[in-house]
């Protein structure tokens, strides 16, 4: 069993005072301090207003925080929201900080949050990020209730995003999950999502979380097990996706928490992916907000030096993975000036293509091939601010539905180099 | 005297009768050991190449870098190259074997002393692919980081990387082999510490206020900069 390995005796102990609930609530920090409170708030206000019914418990899982999270979110008392919103709930709402690991895995940190719901029988399990700001009470209803009510396994959250926001999740992810795994999930790597008791279990018992793509990107991971065992899944809109500070993400860890999770995991589901042809819509609940302005400046030509110098620099790399078509036509890109620079979308799906089958061959170590994407992207990303620059959101919508066209029409060319020997 | 003539050369060609049918039977013997050793040699050339083939050596070898090497130096694939290595090894090992049967004096100390050399070079060919597997995994994900950080001498860098660990997996090599060892020594100390003392004149003494800048403008404003030109990808 997972929760042996996986949870602490102290922890157990806790699990077992609170006993069975209807739904767990997961957040996995790390020094979250400055924003966790709100986020309790929001969760605890959902609760009480959305579920006052059910059996709630709030699984905090922390990789080592030195800031005061999980005092926090023990200290987490619902008492002064009742006061406040008149509101009661007919259950008790339980609270429980477990440090997982001194440093953040966010893989281990997961299956603890899916480890406990596994051993509570909750019928839902929803996974909340600690820096979400612009959460509201509504976020938990919109999540659960199709879990809990509709009887999907997988609820994915579709998010109201600046313009520029999320550039390698349209750029990459939704197209390339998209025409791999034939589903329309706008957000496969999702920072909030709900999933069911059952797939909680069966994610568990797979062993998914130990396998190498499982470790990678957990959040993406349980989107692919639940598309490739054919659970039900859908989507929900969920409001104004917090804007993530500048400068916040590294690149280098965020490619490989993502497309190498996704790349990674088409090895052991070949068999479901290469009969794949199109793709179909995933139910969608709740209705879609307007993009919201851009308010950020992007310098365009250290983006557009970055994708060159990377061209340049990284060229015997290169070599080794793209079709010699494909570099060259990088090589011309590269050299053309920042008004005249294009990164066409069929080149771009058959470029991460090209990448999909050199990683499955192993052509060089898989982690230099993920690092080797980077400048690439750059340069699609630098493409993308120049298109939708002033652009409408319809302009914006269109463009990623022709993209998502380019990478599905493309499938049968993933395929052939997937099967290419050389 | 023409007895004497007589005598003198019947016993020289019976005392070469004899020493050609005391040698006949070891040169027959030898020659069959060298020809079994021929097949077996070839047997395990072919052993050699099909595990080779099967563990896909040569793609190992491509990671490596070797296979550019040789490919550089026109000589065979690696896999070719191993194979062949380990056919000449084992025929070499049978045909010294088969001169041990003629029981030559002298020779036999040279053969001892060879196969007590084959483990030694045996250990420093490891040593080799091992060391040029690594120089071309840091050599990659040195450049990688570079270019990834926007650092503009990425190659260099690469190169010095991939240079510094060749050059150390050979001196390791030479040192096993025996060759040349406190040569090899010297000369991988001197590289090694003109290279570093040659930076830090550089950077220390001869341009104090650059190394600052550069550092600084790498490390510090640099970084910030260029994050924040990236669009948020989550």
């Amino acid at each position: 069993m997972a929760e042996e390995t996986l949870l602490s005796d102290d922890f157990l102990r806790q699990l077992i005072n609170v006993g069975e609930v209807d739904i767990v609530v997961g957040l996995a920090t790390h020094n979250n301090a400055k924003t966790i409170e709100p986020v309790l708030g929001a969760i605890q206000s959902g609760a009480l207003k959305c579920f006052p019914r059910e059996r709630v418990a709030i699984i905090n899982a922390d990789g080592g925080s030195q800031d005061g999270t999980t005092e926090l979110v023990a200290k987490a008392s619902i008492d002064d929201l009742w006061r406040e919103s008149k509101v009661y709930a007919l259950r008790t709402l339980h609270s429980i900080s477990v440090p997982y690991a001194r440093t953040p895995d966010p893989s281990k940190a997961l299956q603890t949050i899916l480890a406990a719901a596994d051993l509570l029988r909750a019928k839902a399990c929803v996974l909340i990020s600690p820096e979400s700001t612009t959460i509201e009470p509504d976020w938990l209803q919109r999540l659960v209730r199709p879990v809990y009510h509709d009887n999907f396994d997988l609820v994915c959250p579709i998010y109201t995003r600046q313009k520029f926001e999320g550039a390698l999740v349209r750029d990459l992810l939704y197209p390339a999950t998209r025409s791999i795994y034939g589903y329309r999930i706008r957000e496969p790597y999702g920072s909030e999502f709900a999933i069911s008791g059952r797939l909680v279990t069966d994610f568990l018992g797979r062993g998914i979380g130990n396998e190498d793509w499982g470790k990678m990107g957990p959040e993406i991971s349980i989107t692919i097990m639940a598309v490739t065992a054919k659970y039900r899944v859908c989507q929900s809109f969920l409001g104004t996706k917090a804007p993530s500070p500048r400068g916040a993400h590294d690149v280098v860890s965020v490619m490989r928490r993502t497309a190498g999770a996704l790349f990674s995991s088409l090895d052991s589901n070949f068999p479901v992916w290469s009969v794949i042809s199109g793709s179909e819509n995933v139910p969608t609940f709740g209705t879609a907000t307007e993009v919201e302005p851009e308010g950020a400046r992007i310098n365009r030509r250290r983006l557009l030096e970055m994708f060159s110098t990377g061209v340049a620099q990284l060229e015997p790399v290169l070599r080794s993975i793209l079709s010699s078509s494909s570099l060259s036509e990088l090589q011309r890109i590269a050299a053309l000036g920042i008004n005249e620079f294009d990164y066409p979308a069929e080149l771009w799906a058959k470029t991460i293509f090209e990448f999909v089958a050199s990683y499955h061959k192993s052509i060089i170590n898989r982690d230099h091939i993920i690092q080797a994407l980077i400048p690439l992207y750059r340069g699609r990303s630098l493409t993308f601010l120049t298109e939708n620059r002033n652009g409408s959101a319809q302009n914006l919508q269109h463009r990623e539905e022709s993209l998502c066209a380019d990478f599905e029409r493309l499938k049968p060319y993933l395929l052939e180099v997937w099967a290419d020997r050389k | 005297m023409r007895e004497i003539i007589v005598n003198e050369l019947t016993q020289a060609f019976q005392e070469m009768a004899r020493e050609i049918a005391h040698y006949l039977p070891r040169l027959i013997v030898m020659l069959i050991i060298v020809l079994i050793g021929w097949l077996i040699a070839y047997v395990l050339k072919l052993v050699a190449r099909s595990l080779l083939r099967l563990t896909k050596f040569s793609k190992l070898s491509e990671n490596a870098g070797a296979t550019q090497l040789l490919h550089q130096a026109a000589l065979p694939s690696s896999t070719e190259l191993v194979s062949r290595f380990v056919f000449w090894v084992a025929w070499v090992g049978f045909v010294l074997l088969g001169v041990n049967v003629l029981g030559i004096a002298g020779l036999q100390e040279y053969i001892s002393r060879f196969f007590l050399f084959l483990p030694r070079m045996f250990v420093a060919l490891v040593i080799l692919f091992f060391g040029l597997v690594a120089a071309s995994f840091f050599s990659r994900a040195a450049l990688l980081a570079a270019v990834n950080a926007n650092y503009r001498s990425s190659r260099l860098l690469s190169t010095v990387v991939r240079v510094l660990i060749i050059v150390f997996a050979f001196s390791m090599v030479f040192e096993e082999l025996g060759v040349a060892e406190q040569t090899m020594l010297i000369a991988f100390a001197t590289v090694f510490g003109a290279a570093m003392l040659g930076l830090a004149i550089a950077f220390g003494l001869g341009g104090q206020d650059l190394a600052r800048k550069f550092l600084e403008k790498r490390l510090v404003q640099h970084n910030k900069e260029e994050r924040e030109d990236e669009l948020s990808p989550l």
